[in-house]
């Protein structure tokens, strides 16, 4: 592994509501090089939650502790909102789930890309759009000059996502954090994006972190997988490995799967031991 | 026999220029007590086909025939008591003010059934939930839970079919497990027919006997669901479809 690109150790997340309080995210350590790392578990896990801490998108109702916080020198707990902006977007990037409700739905989505760029640059409006030209050809995208001018209801849900790819990869950043960017997408289409962001990942020398609850997906493109169960990390693998993995929650998941090759009568159910909760 | 019989059913939207023809002579033939299964791309048109026989559409063509019974344009009543769906997503189709109860009651109600209290509790305990969910509302209960209700509400009328559409992909691996098995239990004790719609092919090669590959509202190909997996489709699209479901290592750049 290359140079430490973020590392965190004990990060916990708590949800205040109501004067109750809720642990969302649990002592969960991991550093990220220049990788491809997989966060995996189910709705609820908090593997979302912690994206959300590295870029410091939560309201403020949480709070979010750790041991150490850091991305690449800096201490993102100690950072103040003007440090943080300045990495938010542009040294650390993040690619949200559905395309349908990220994307400004009255802005064209080469603007929208523009506009990225124009928040960390101090450049004419017209180099501005080049880059994002660029940029759409660069995700694969086949005429950027007439997507460019397109509303996102006008593209399909893989070509959107791609122009959320352009959008985030556009400043250049040193992480980027995929929330299940696959997952509103058709098996042909998901393909696509995958190939996008791993030739991006490879050229540009990203770190990322992946986050999905798909683990055949992760098994094949990701180097490092965390496997998330209420809050805690429960295991950590290389992907490559993770036939042997030896949580039973991991090997559950694993053999909840329905799968093309192997027909069975019933699926395995998912047996939760109350026991994982403090392992 | 079969049970659901569709006969070049084509379905148009729009008129003059904008004019979208969203189904192409559709032929199917489902028999009793088979699960069937409708995979293909978003786009595909596979839920539209399913939203004919469940009658939200009027004005589509061609002949559909459910348990030998003609499909009409205005379905009478009783038709919804052959044919039942459903849907994609329990977050979004569970009323949120209604609690289970009613939810369950209401088809009950329209079809002017009694003992509905009685039929409320079995049915619940047939889908693997018990009386402690009838006065709960949608919000209380997590997605599988949801997924069951929704299950219940379609079985409540004792259909012989059921139109599933997509019903597991809202969901989590561990919890489709779940409602995939008891699917797989209910066709098994009810015999009924299913008509499932999802572009996840290793869900339709666990519980379906046959599929039908949808490309751009045709049809391109029918086979059994063993086949899906020993290489046995021929359309070159449905290859393209397995391949993709398969593996998605050393992918070569093709976008």
């Amino acid at each position: 592994m290359t140079e430490i690109k973020l590392a965190v150790q004990d990060l916990c997340v708590e949800f205040r509501n109501a004067g109750k309080t809720s642990l969302a995210v649990r002592d969960v350590s991991f550093t990220l090089g220049r990788e491809k790392l997989a966060i995996v578990g189910e709705s609820g896990s908090g593997k979302s939650t912690v994206g959300r801490s590295l870029l410091r998108l939560h309201p403020p109702t949480a709070r979010v502790t750790a041991k150490t916080l850091r991305f690449a020198d800096i201490d993102l707990l100690a950072a103040s909102e003007k440090q943080i902006q300045a990495i938010r977007g542009a040294r650390m990037s993040m690619i949200m789930q559905d395309p349908k409700y990220s994307l400004n739905p009255v802005v064209r989505v080469g603007e929208q890309i523009a506009e990225a760029y124009l928040a960390h640059h101090k450049v004419p409006h017209r180099e501005a759009r080049e880059r994002a030209l660029d940029m759409l050809a660069k995700v694969h995208i086949r005429d950027p000059q007439r997507v460019y001018d397109l509303y996102p209801h006008e593209v399909s849900g893989g070509m959107g996502q791609r122009i959320m790819i352009a959008m985030m990869v556009i400043t250049d950043p040193q992480v980027i954090i995929a929330d299940e960017p696959t997952s509103a997408l058709d098996v042909s289409v998901r393909r696509q994006v995958l190939n996008v962001l791993e030739e991006l990942v490879s050229e540009r020398d990203l770190g990322l972190i992946f986050i999905s609850h798909d683990l055949n997906l992760v098994r094949h493109f990701c180097d490092r997988v965390l496997v998330m169960y209420a809050g805690r990390v429960v295991e950590s693998i290389a992907a490559a490995d993770l036939d042997q993995a030896s949580h039973p929650y991991t090997r559950g998941l694993l053999a909840a799967l329905p799968s093309l090759d192997h027909r069975r009568a019933t699926l395995p159910v998912l047996q939760r031991d109350p026991q994982w909760l403090n392992a | 026999m079969s049970m659901i019989e569709i006969a070049s059913l084509s379905l148009c939207f729009g008129t003059g220029a904008a004019l979208n023809a969203v189904l192409h002579d559709v032929d199917l033939s489902v028999a009793e007590g088979e699960a069937f299964g409708l995979v293909g791309e978003s786009g595909s048109g596979k839920t539209t086909v399913l939203r004919c026989l469940a009658g939200q559409y009027q004005h589509w063509t061609g002949q559909l025939q459910v348990a030998g019974q003609t499909v009409t344009r205005n379905l009478p009543l009783n038709h919804y008591r052959t044919v039942q769906m459903v849907f994609q997503d329990p977050y979004a189709s569970l009323h949120p003010r209604y609690t289970i109860d009613a939810a369950l009651q209401e088809p009950l109600r329209i079809h002017g059934i009694d003992g509905r209290a009685q039929k409320v509790s079995e049915i619940l305990r047939k889908v693997g939930l018990n009386d402690s969910f009838r006065f709960r509302y949608p919000h209380q209960l997590s997605g599988g839970q949801r997924q069951r209700v929704a299950i219940a509400r379609a079985l409540i009328l004792r259909p012989r079919v059921l139109l599933l559409d997509e019903p597991t992909s809202a969901l989590d691996v561990s919890v489709q497990a779940e409602i995939l098995n008891l699917l797989a239990d209910l066709r098994r004790q009810e015999g009924l027919t299913y008509l499932m719609v999802t572009h996840d092919l290793a869900v339709v090669a666990h519980l379906c006997d046959r599929v039908a590959v949808m490309q751009q509202g045709r049809v391109v190909e029918t086979l059994d669901s063993q086949l899906l997996a020993s290489d046995g489709a021929t359309h070159a699209y449905t290859r393209l479809l397995v391949q993709a479901s398969r593996d998605i290592q050393g992918i070569p750049i093709a976008v």
